[in-house]
């Protein structure tokens, strides 16, 4: 099949950058947006040209690397998917193809479709840990849990922090994301004893990243590979009250 | 562990006074109920101008009749209105900034029109509150209207109400208001419950069509007086005569 590519292109942090379009044939449906991408990328090199940098690791949907945005949606058309498992038969053979890099301005760009997540980690950093001493695997085991709230920490515990809940929200929110890395932890018994300092560092490093507010949209759940609920930032909600509130932590 | 020593929050640079998006949120939120149940309130009193001149100039009368009340409750709403428009203009300049290059071809994924135009529909109802009050409250820009009484010494609300609305652009004016208005409340309503995390997943659908519906009550509530003048089915009681 074939497509017209138009990438964005930018040098480096400072440049403006701009699209580029590349026509790209002999291509095959079942080609993951990644792979055509290393297709462009070997004719741009051998053209002598400089390739398009993008993010990528595990290319099977489970690391969260290969951001970008695909025709005005965080991963592409494919509900529930990461750009490494969305494939070009989700696009019309000819079709025109718009390949940006997540915009916010705690994501900046590094070089092309590339942006620095960093912003993530620091929110992690702030809180998404427990450091209280929880003994070893057998007391881990000794601590029941009922079934449900391991299934409901698992579901908040699937997001792999890619960043498209902020690349979708008109707000460059990143409510969905520190939902869910806040909740999975207040859900466990072993995140009790840091709850509300987590919420409310978390919370804080957020709002210091620059990432916006939370209108209640829900264009973070919807473009979501892992579907994390909107449930977990009505959560986040209550866990912010809950850590104002608070008497001790 | 104790709140003294490691509890505190990170310095911020991003937000007002330490206070964070969620809490600047939920403020949004709690103003936004305040206005709501006024808004509510407002029109189910403003309904008994289908009981006729009496009711409504008898209404009007009372709630005139408790200075200190009205006062306090008008000094409570100005507040309310001037902290939720704050808000909304803080919370928006917060998020313009957490996105200052949009993208080149952009996909509204999910979000619904209301919710993208939160901002829009407010100004156009605090436009339109603006001009309410010079029309009914003040009688700035009708005043030939504003200055009636009935038979029994009262402040004529029933004709001055059905004079004005005899204005297809007067009555025009408070139409359009009122569909903006809907469409504020129509993502609103749904959004107090989600902000103040009372939804959950099976809810959250119902919420939104509660919401839904008391933004249609309200819109149509409203709209119907303004159209009933209109269609002539609320006239002018006997003796009043269109100046
Ligand atoms: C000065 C006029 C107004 C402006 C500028 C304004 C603006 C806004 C904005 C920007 C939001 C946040 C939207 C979002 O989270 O997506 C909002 C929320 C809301 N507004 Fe207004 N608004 C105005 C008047 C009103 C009135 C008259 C009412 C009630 C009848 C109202 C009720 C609400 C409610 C209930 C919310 C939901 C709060 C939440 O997010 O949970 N607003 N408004
Ligand atoms: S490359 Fe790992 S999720 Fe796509």
């Amino acid at each position: 099949m074939k497509l017209t590519l138009n990438i964005w292109r930018q040098q480096g942090p400072n440049d403006t950058g701009q699209i580029v379009s590349y026509p790209a044939k002999d291509l095959s449906p079942d080609m993951s947006i990644l792979e055509m991408l290393d297709k462009l990328n070997e004719e741009l090199i051998a053209a002598g040209e400089e390739p398009v940098v993008f993010d990528h690791d595990c290319r099977e949907g489970i690391c969260g690397s290969c951001s970008m945005v695909i025709n005005g949606v965080p991963h592409g058309p494919q509900k529930a998917s990461t750009t490494c498992q969305t494939f070009l038969r989700s696009f019309q053979d000819g079709e025109n193809i718009y390949l940006e890099p997540f915009r916010a301005t705690a994501f900046p760009v590094v070089r092309d479709l590339m942006v620095d997540r960093s912003a993530f980690d620091r929110i992690i950093q702030a809180g998404g840990y427990v450091s209280a001493n929880t003994g070893g695997a057998a007391d881990g085991n000794a601590l029941p849990i009922a079934q449900q709230t391991a299934e409901d920490a698992m579901d908040a515990a699937a997001c792999i922090g890619c960043g498209a809940c902020v690349a979708a929200c008109k707000n460059a929110s990143a409510m969905l994301f520190t939902a869910a890395k806040v909740s999975h932890l207040a859900t466990l018994p072993q995140g009790q004893v840091e709850r509300s300092e987590r919420a409310r560092n978390m919370v804080a490093q957020m709002d210091e990243e620059m990432f916006g507010s939370c209108t209640n949209q829900g264009a973070c759940s919807a473009v979501c590979p892992k579907e994390i609920s909107l449930d977990w930032i009505a959560k986040l909600n209550r866990e912010h009250i809950r850590s104002r509130v608070a008497v001790s932590t | 562990m104790s709140t003294a020593t490691s509890g505190s929050s990170r310095p911020t640079t991003f937000v007002l006074g330490g206070l964070s998006s969620i809490s600047a949120k939920l403020l949004m939120a709690l103003t936004g109920t305040g206005l709501l149940i006024f808004v509510a309130a407002h029109m189910l009193g403003n309904l008994q101008i289908y009981l006729g001149q009496d009711k409504l100039n008898a209404y009007a009368k009372f709630l005139k009749g408790m200075p200190l009340l009205l006062w306090s409750a008008r000094a409570g709403l100005i507040a309310t209105f001037g902290l939720h428009l704050g808000l909304a203009v803080y919370l928006r300049r917060q998020n313009r900034r957490a996105r200052p290059q949009g993208y080149v071809v952009d996909d509204p994924v999910e979000t619904s029109l209301a919710s993208r135009t939160m901002l829009t529909s407010g100004l156009v109802i605090f436009a339109f509150l603006v001009y309410h009050l010079l029309h009914f409250t003040l009688g700035v820009t009708n005043p030939a209207t504003h200055s009636l009484t009935d038979a029994a010494g009262r402040h004529d609300v029933y004709s001055m109400v059905v004079l004005s609305f005899r204005n297809i652009y007067v009555s025009g004016a408070y139409i359009i208001a009122m569909l903006f208005l809907g469409l504020h409340l129509s993502h609103a309503t749904s959004s107090i419950f989600q902000t103040f995390g009372l939804t959950g997943n099976a809810s959250r659908g119902w919420y939104q069509k509660l919401g839904w519906a008391v933004a249609a009550i309200l819109m149509i509530g409203n709209i119907s007086i303004p159209v009933a003048v209109l269609t002539g089915m609320l006239g002018l009681p006997e003796g009043v005569a269109q100046p």
